[in-house]
């Protein structure tokens, strides 16, 4: 079930559901496509998430575009490697705001999970033929893209001040998980995409949303 | 400057954008509306958002409307063929978009590499659902990007003005 990669220590799961443990009114979360839109469903399916179902590498912008609409909350992006590997600019775009609401996590398995586990580029290179990539540092990538707070979490130890930082540190802020590769059950919000968004400016802007 | 003279078209834009209360502004930098993007720059209520990619303006927009913001995303012809799936996102969660797009690869274009994007922009647009609303006199371009903007966010619909080549000018790349 759980394959075991030196490094990838963190369960996805796991980290994700501290990330949205007690979530208030405050608390805005956008989840990319694939395992992360499954991975906030299963921490509880709440009005305050927005689940991607596609879209790919929409997130972190859209996070950016409702972070500036609402300085008063706190937005969580929540996404995979290779959908932030898709939008890379993004960070740049970020980093050019400098929005002070908003949280970045990565959780990095080093594949692109939904597709069936293909190396993605942040997969170490010379890895044998099916699962080599670029040794992409994307926290190195952030980092340099102007976002300062950026890091890499690789323990155990390490996730619950993981946590605090995605929940209160001063943005923008940028944390890459290393996470297990798994096969997990898919646990699915609703998929009509106007649903969620309605829900979601009910939720936040009352019943004008 | 003749003081009876009509307003500047791209101030118009700049007028109506403000009276629709949009506060998130998107582009990558365009010789053609470099104009409104300095005036939205300047302005107090708007806050301008540079890209690295088109794209990322659709996902803006969409950021923004969940958070009860209108926005714009400003963009040339080429820069369509970047935003293809993500203007899939205006038809899967229904939110409503305007984008001003500055056409090239019109009749009269002296740069081969605009036409295809140029030719294709259009067909693009209206093969992803939005609503293609073409102008070409600078006469009409108040007019029509209020039309647009009221389909857009009283009518919930996403929306492409096309800012003819006609109108921009060839001449005037490079000029503010
Ligand atoms: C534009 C686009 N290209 C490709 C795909 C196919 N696709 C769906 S999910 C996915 C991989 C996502 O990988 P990652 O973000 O790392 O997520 P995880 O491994 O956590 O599932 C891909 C390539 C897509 N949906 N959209």
């Amino acid at each position: 079930m759980k394959k075991a990669i030196p490094g990838l220590l963190l369960e996805r799961r796991a980290v994700v559901r501290q990330l949205l443990k007690d979530p208030d009114d405050d608390l805005l979360v956008i989840a990319g496509l694939g395992s992360s839109c499954w991975d906030i469903t299963a921490a509880g399916d709440r009005p305050l998430n927005m689940p991607l179902w596609g879209g790919m590498g929409a997130p972190v912008a859209m996070g950016l575009g409702l972070a500036l609409a609402q300085p008063g909350k706190r937005v969580l992006v929540i996404t995979g490697d290779g959908d932030m590997l898709m939008s890379l600019g993004s960070l740049a775009t970020v980093a050019a705001q400098q929005p002070e609401n908003l949280a970045i996590v990565v959780l990095d398995n080093e594949k692109y999970g939904e597709t069936g586990n293909q190396a993605t580029h942040t997969s170490p290179r010379d890895n044998g033929p099916t699962a080599s990539g670029a040794g992409a540092d994307l926290g190195a990538i952030a980092k340099a893209c102007g976002i300062a707070d950026s890091a890499t979490v690789r323990e155990p130890g390490a996730v619950a001040q993981l946590v605090g930082d995605a929940r209160t540190a001063q943005g923008p802020i940028f944390r890459v998980v290393k996470v297990m590769v798994e096969k997990l059950e898919l646990v699915m919000p609703p998929q009509d995409g106007a649903l969620l968004k309605d829900r979601f400016r009910r939720a936040l802007l009352g019943p004008a949303g | 400057m003749n003081a009876n003279a009509a307003p500047d078209w791209r101030d118009q834009i700049f007028e109506v954008l403000r009276a629709h209360d949009i506060r998130q502004v998107y582009h990558v930098p365009d010789a053609g509306h470099a104009r409104l993007i300095e005036a939205c720059q300047r302005s107090a209520s708007i806050r301008t958002v540079v890209l690295t990619t088109e794209e990322e303006g659709v996902a803006l927009a969409a950021g923004a409307w969940l958070g009860g913001q209108r926005s714009v995303l400003l963009m040339q012809s080429s820069g369509v063929g970047n935003t293809i799936n993500m203007m899939g996102l205006t038809k899967t969660l229904r939110f409503p978009f305007l984008t001003l797009i500055t056409m090239r690869g019109e009749l009269g274009e002296f740069n081969s590499w605009q036409y295809p994007m140029g030719q294709g922009t259009p067909k693009v647009l209206e093969a992803m659902g939005l609503l293609v609303c073409p102008v070409a006199a600078a006469a009409d371009v108040k007019a029509t990007v209020d039309a647009a903007a009221r389909a857009a966010f009283n009518g919930g619909q996403a929306v492409a003005v096309l800012l003819r080549q006609k109108l921009i000018g060839i001449k005037n790349f490079g000029e503010k």
